[in-house]
């Protein structure tokens, strides 16, 4: 990997915030970001006390139990040069969304700031803040790029993981019709409006195919998993990764959902 | 009109079905979506001018009492009429006593979300008042016994050979085998049928788009020159116009329509911009002999001080509900009232309350499209959150959603109970997804596998593998 940055004089200590889906679901996700991270030249540490952003609770109007979550992530991290999360909507949640849990509460807030200015999401850390042009890996395929709604509205990732995903070696980049709308994940919304969110991926996976891609990239694996899930349902042959995976060079194991 | 907002789901349902429903909300994307953008890559300022129509409203807001004292007092002196209507109630009462004085038989209107709002058509008919929509997409929703699904396009979810098919039937004195193969041909049966209406109106009822207070003007924007039709023919010209219509000056006024076209339509400007100030006056070769302001409140001035202040500086344009994605999968009636989208979304239940709209706020996926359009920079999924905090306050969601938030949410709060839960679970669900790696039902996800495969986890979770250095370093299994 090279980069475009100065050296910087002490090697940046970076703290991964893991994320439930991926932690549960697909750890190579994260495996694939520490390798990113330290091959920008940052060393990584997972602290163990971290859980899950506190989305569901805060999207769900439970605000008591999102500051509980919060309080507890922003202990975890503190401590770290940088907090970066392979998760548009994760980074988006803690670095947009804390601060305004603790609205009523000086200190808190004082504290949900300082951490949110060292928030990063994965891609847009090594791009913006390391500096990252280019990466080692090479992996032969068309791939078509869906963009995360938190990702690309709350943080303005859109160049970055396409400069990138450029550099990878073999890889050809063939975008999708409206690659910029929603995928119909949206957290729980996929299951309390599982038709509405049905009707609004049967698009995006359409729009998949129109590609003509043969695989599918997108930056968070909840999206990543509705898509995924939906072209395996319709017994599509186009498989799914998330963008670290690729950029990492990790493409050996199965995709998400498997293969066939 | 009856709200059915507590049905979004079943009416999510029945819209998802209706073949035809869904054909119609495909042109939604070409008619809107790519125009807008079009028309604010083109104009330089656009985002500057989104700062200034949103400064502009704000400080209305922040002085609102005072603009409408102002905007009365020169309603007034332009020798109109201004009734204040604190509810709907206060509002049809008002203009059904207008109509009166006047012994109206026929009110011509111009589209107007607000009378929607307030169900002037149906009150007046019990009147035995025949109020006729100039609008051609209003006109055609209403011959059709429905309400607009669209606050811009009425008739959005109707297709061409629908709308032969109603005229054929309403208009049944004209010749059986006339042409209405092209919308040419139906444009013309409207123009002349509604041409008739016109001369026919003791009175003409207008919405406004804003209300100047420097010049007590009102101004209604159309691309059909109903408007102006509805406002200047009758004797009587009745605007009827929310309190947050208010701006200040000409000059606001100008800076506000140039982002509300290029938003809703992708025009530079809508073909007719019409500003009326008072009646006719002496040697003035037409206009009405009077001219009445209905400032109607219905909730709004509840809005102010609230988090829900900034939803008052929306100025209808309709950009975000052409560019959210449920309200292109269900269409606008399954919202259940007059507003619908995710504008409709926040104001809904604050007009009509969130126990009668609940669903509303909860129904969007939170992608912020509609925030990134709104020519007002009203932060509208931010408010949907507010209304969701006040629903779980006020424990309105559903048992089932709110024990299994908790549930999860306990296990969130103590990450060694989380770890050790998940270590258990994880190598569980593994298992049991079997060769393929994923899941075609399971009993406790059926909202998912219903629709979509389940991806199924590896055998052991990433905090598993790290802290064991399950790996020869630590980045993973090479």
């Amino acid at each position: 990997m090279h980069t475009t940055a100065d050296e910087p004089t002490t090697t940046p200590n970076v703290g991964l915030f893991v994320t439930c889906l991926v932690d549960l679901f697909r750890p190579q996700i994260g495996f694939a970001a520490v390798r990113l991270i330290e091959d920008a030249g940052c060393t990584v540490d997972v602290p163990m006390a971290q859980t899950c952003c506190g989305q569901p609770a805060y999207n769900s109007g439970d605000r008591k139990d999102a500051r509980a979550i919060a309080e507890n992530t922003i202990r975890a991290f503190e401590g770290f040069d940088y907090v970066v999360a392979p998760s548009g909507s994760c980074a988006g949640m803690l670095k947009k969304h804390y601060p305004r849990l603790f609205a009523d509460d000086p200190a808190w807030k004082e504290r949900a700031e300082a951490f949110a200015s060292r928030v990063h999401e994965l891609v847009s850390f090594l791009a913006d803040v390391m500096g990252v042009e280019k990466v080692s890996a090479s992996h032969a395929t068309t791939a078509t790029y869906h963009d995360s709604c938190s990702g690309l509205r709350e943080l303005g990732i859109a160049a970055q993981p396409r400069a990138l995903l450029g550099s990878v070696e073999g890889l050809t980049l063939n975008e999708m019709p409206d690659s910029d709308v929603c995928c119909g994940f949206g957290g729980t919304f996929c299951v309390k409006y599982s038709d509405i969110s049905n009707a609004i991926v049967e698009k995006k996976t359409a729009a998949i195919e129109e590609s003509g891609a043969d695989m599918l990239l997108a930056g968070d694996l909840g999206c990543l998993m509705n898509m995924a899930g939906k072209l395996k349902r319709q017994g599509s042959r186009v498989e799914a990764r998330h963008v670290a995976e690729v950029l990492a060079g990790m493409t050996d194991g199965a995709p998400i959902g498997g293969r066939g | 009109m009856q709200i059915t907002s507590p049905n979004f789901k079943q009416n999510a349902v029945q819209a998802l079905q209706d073949a035809q429903l869904q054909k119609a909300m495909g042109n939604v994307r070409a008619g809107f979506i790519d125009k807008r953008r079009k028309a604010a890559d083109a104009l330089p300022e656009f985002e500057a001018l989104r700062d200034a129509a949103r400064d502009i409203k704000d400080h209305t807001l922040a002085h609102l009492d005072l603009y409408l004292e102002a905007y009365e007092k020169k309603v007034t002196e332009a020798g109109g009429h201004v009734h204040w209507a604190e509810t709907a109630e206060d509002a049809r009462r008002i203009i059904l006593d207008i109509c009166r004085m006047q012994n109206a038989k026929t009110v011509t209107k111009g589209k107007s979300m607000i009378t929607e709002e307030i169900a002037l058509n149906d009150f007046l008919a019990l009147a035995g008042i025949e109020a006729v929509e100039t609008d051609l997409g209003e006109y055609i929703i209403q011959l059709r016994g429905e309400h607009p699904s669209h606050i811009i396009a009425p008739a959005v979810h109707v297709n061409k050979d629908q709308v032969e098919a109603d005229f054929r039937r309403v208009h049944d004195y004209l010749a059986p085998n006339r042409d209405l193969s092209e919308p040419e041909s139906l444009l013309d049966e409207a123009r002349r049928v509604l041409r008739a209406k016109y001369f026919e109106a003791d009175v003409g009822i207008t919405g406004a788009n804003f209300l100047v207070a420097e010049t007590g003007s009102s101004v209604i924007v159309t691309n059909e020159g109903n408007g102006d039709l509805t406002q200047m023919l009758p004797r009587v010209h009745v605007v009827v116009a929310s309190i947050e219509k208010i701006v200040p000056t000409l000059n606001d006024v100008g800076q506000i329509l140039r982002v509300l076209a290029r938003s809703a339509t992708g025009q530079d400007m809508s073909v007719y911009t019409t500003f009326s100030t008072g009646p006719r006056r002496r040697g003035d070769p037409d206009g009405p002999e009077q001219y009445h302001v209905i400032l109607l409140d219905n909730g709004r001035s509840s809005m102010l001080g609230t988090e829900f202040q900034d939803m008052l500086r929306c100025i209808r344009c309709g950009a975000c509900m052409n560019h959210c994605p449920v309200y292109h999968a269900v269409g606008g009636h399954a919202y259940g009232w007059v507003y619908p989208g995710p504008m409709g979304a926040v104001l809904t239940p604050s007009l009509v309350g969130v126990d009668k709209s609940g669903h509303l706020p909860n129904a969007s996926t939170f992608c912020g499209r509609c925030e990134s359009v709104c020519p007002m920079r009203i932060p509208l999924p931010k408010m949907m959150r507010s209304w969701r905090e006040r629903e779980f306050e006020r424990g309105l969601n559903p048992a089932t959603q709110r024990y299994g938030l908790k549930l999860w949410a306990a296990f969130a709060k103590r990450p060694r109970l989380y770890k050790f839960a998940t270590s258990l679970a994880i190598p569980a669900l593994s298992l049991f997804g079997g060769r393929k790696k994923r899941f075609s039902a399971l009993p406790f996800a059926g909202g998912w596998t219903r629709f979509r495969d389940l991806p199924a986890p590896e055998r052991r979770t990433f905090m598993q593998q790290w802290r064991q250095g399950a790996a020869v370093s630590r980045r993973g299994p090479t």
